[in-house]
């Protein structure tokens, strides 16, 4: 540690050196790992500052896990075995973030292939700048415009009455369908790029390679593309799970009126709660459990942490 | 099963750039045949196009007397070496080599033993669980002549598969994909710019310019009997003396050349008329000491350069006009080295000089 310093010194010089020490640890410190941790003492303590802030720094300001209970039981006079509202839009909105990210999958594996090894020049840059230009439209901007497609009254419904494939609208957005399509386009950048990176340095030859020896598109893409694709799919997927399970304004706008996303509950607990110690045990449990859920899936498929930053 | 390939007419473009031009040609079923040429010639895109990776832009290409149009590289008899070999880094030996017969559905245990089976066929057994990067380059090359050959291919094409190993390795895998070629009994099509790879593997050897077959005959017509000027400088070393054709009599030229005039057969294949450019070409082991002077054949040089080769030592001399010739002496044990600067006479006998058409030469 100690001879890094001194060579990074050497290197970089005094002035700079420092400077860039201390925008890393500022970067680390202060805006990573110090927020956390507040987080998690918050976590851990009762709503005094709420309820009763003359007992804040008192004998009764105490670590509980009390916030914890609350997630798991739901408040003591709750009949059923569990808290059955918060848990059930826990597991769900897993599921639905994991749902998110295959459909995403799906749609951007085909597009960064094609953007890879297939198509050139001009054609590919085309392609690029119309993935990127429609971000440039804000994300509530994007919602509110998903709302009007997906509504009853919508576009997309407009459409099928008027090609007789309905007979009366459906409902996208209370059907969840306005949400998930809102959540998977939100994040397919984060999804193509890690691939498109990966898959650009594959070798056309293997391609064709594997074409030659008699292989199907299918085959190739399976023997060949994907598993030399996997470091890629795998960062991808990562970042669109956690994104999308940890997404709030998408949610808040296309989500259906029976269906909550567990980011709403934490909200709900910060804001209109004003329970902060309950909205950071809410806020904990969600991170802790995504952060596993990724290392186990990470490890059912054989890919290592560090495959991901390649 | 051994299919012959035939070339009709075949032109490949891409856009204005003509990359082959109206090649036709027959590769019997069973032979060596070898594509030569420099790089840039077009001899990448026939193969291609043999392999179904280029469709040809006019022209047709048959194997077996079958029209290959609209049959995809998947579907052909065909089995393409890559020149970087291309295996698949992710699976084992035994995976890569076994590929083919997987595409096919062939279960686990029979692909396992076909790929032992090729495994000692190409003098790698016992090699199948190794991962592809743990083989040397030799031992890569030879995976990849047993992954093609496991498709069962009735034509095997290999895109200057030996460029990337080592003189010595180079010159062992040539005398192996011969041995594997007879043994497999399939034709092979081979596509080099190096000539000693084409000389000494080849049954015969089409040799290319800039998308042009000049020449297609075996190895010791191309080197003895060139039929192009480019040919001629191409293959082998040789040293040109440009000139005019002033008569010709019972097949030996004379030729006017700025070393004085120069006597030289004709070309059989393509002989060259009274009055015309040529070029005479001479091989560097043709040239000899002379020690009296002659009316023809004859010229007076000084060495300028010499290298020492263990059997051969390579002299490089300049006439008095100005042109450079390089000899070759044996080193038979009691050939005297020319020292630099020394002045030396030289002849040569003109049966072993041709006389060619000007054209163009091979880059140095």
């Amino acid at each position: 540690m100690m001879g890094w310093l001194r060579w990074f010194l050497a290197r970089n010089g005094i002035a700079l050196s420092l400077y860039m020490l201390g925008a890393v640890a500022l970067w680390v410190i202060v805006m990573i790992v110090l927020p956390q941790l507040f987080m998690l003492d918050f976590s851990f303590r009762h709503n005094w500052q709420q309820i009763d802030p003359s007992r804040m720094g008192g004998p009764d300001d105490v670590y509980t896990f009390v916030n914890y209970h609350f997630l798991a039981f739901g408040s003591p006079n709750n009949p059923d075995p569990f808290n059955v509202v918060d848990v059930t839009v826990f597991f769900r909105t897993i599921v639905a973030a994991v749902f998110v990210t295959l459909f995403d999958l799906a749609l951007c594996y085909p597009i960064a292939y094609y953007l890879a090894q297939v198509a050139r020049g001009g054609k590919a840059r085309l392609l690029v700048l119309s993935l990127i230009i429609p971000f440039w439209v804000n994300e509530l901007l994007r919602a509110f415009a998903f709302r009007i497609l997906f509504g009853e009254e919508g576009t997309i419904n407009a459409i099928l009455l008027s090609l007789g494939i309905l007979n009366e609208p459906v409902d996208f957005v209370r059907e969840d369908v306005a949400l998930y399509a809102g959540l998977g386009y939100a994040y397919i950048l984060l999804m193509i790029f890690p691939i498109y990176n990966v898959v650009e340095s594959l070798d056309k030859n293997q391609i064709e390679a594997a074409r030659d020896l008699g292989a199907s598109w299918i085959r190739i893409h399976r023997r060949v593309v994907f598993p030399f694709a996997k470091p890629g799919i795998t960062s991808g997927c990562t970042m669109v799970f956690m994104l999308s399970a940890g997404a709030l304004a998408a949610p808040q706008i296309l989500g259906g009126p029976s269906s909550l996303w567990f980011t709403q509950i934490i909200y709900q607990w910060f804001n209109t709660g004003s329970n902060w110690p309950r909205g950071s045990a809410y806020a904990i449990v969600l991170m802790l459990t995504c952060v596993l859920f990724v290392l186990a899936v990470m490890r059912i498929f054989k890919v290592k942490i560090g495959e991901i930053g390649r | 099963m051994s299919a012959d390939v035939q070339l009709e007419n075949v032109w490949v473009q891409f856009g204005d750039f003509v990359a082959v031009r109206e090649a036709s040609l027959t590769i019997q079923g069973g032979e060596f045949f070898s594509f030569l040429g420099p790089s840039g010639c077009g001899k990448t895109t026939l193969l291609r196009a043999i392999s179904g990776f280029q469709d040809p832009s006019r022209g047709r290409v048959l194997i077996g007397g079958q029209d290959m149009a609209g049959t995809g590289p998947n579907q052909r008899p065909t089995a393409l070496i890559f020149q970087n070999l291309a295996l698949f880094p992710l699976m084992s030996v035994w995976e890569n080599i076994s590929f083919a017969l997987e595409v096919k559905g062939v279960g686990k245990n029979q692909r396992r033993k076909k790929a032992n089976e090729l495994l000692e066929l190409v003098a790698l057994p016992g090699q199948g669980d190794k991962m592809v990067n743990e083989l040397s380059g030799g031992q890569k090359q030879r995976v990849a002549v047993a992954r093609a050959l496991c498709a069962e291919p009735e034509v095997l094409l290999l895109d200057e598969p030996l460029s990337a190993l080592d003189l010595k390795l180079r010159q062992h895998m040539r005398t192996e994909l011969r041995v594997i070629q007879q043994r497999a009994g399939i034709t092979f099509i081979y596509i080099t710019h190096d000539q000693g790879e084409a000389l000494t593997m080849s049954d015969r050897i089409a040799v290319m310019r800039q998308g042009v077959i000049d020449q297609i005959s075996d190895g010791t017509t191309v080197y003895d009997h060139p039929e192009t000027a480019f040919v001629a400088s191409f293959v082998g070393e040789n040293n040109f003396f440009p000139g005019k054709v002033s008569k010709i009599v019972e097949g030996i030229a004379s030729v006017e050349t700025k070393s004085g005039l120069l006597q030289a057969r004709v070309s059989t294949a393509s002989p060259v008329s009274s009055g015309d450019e040529a070029i005479v070409f001479v091989r560097p082991e043709s040239i000899r000491f002379s020690n009296g002077e002659a009316s023809s054949n004859y010229l007076e040089a000084t060495v300028t350069h010499q290298e020492f080769e263990g059997h051969f030592w390579h002299l490089v001399l300049q006439t008095d006009s100005g042109s450079r010739i390089r000899m070759s002496v044996m080193n038979d044990g009691d050939s005297e080295t020319q020292a630099v600067g020394s002045r030396i006479s030289l002849s040569f006998i003109a049966q072993a000089a041709v006389v060619l058409a000007k054209g163009e030469l091979a880059a140095e």
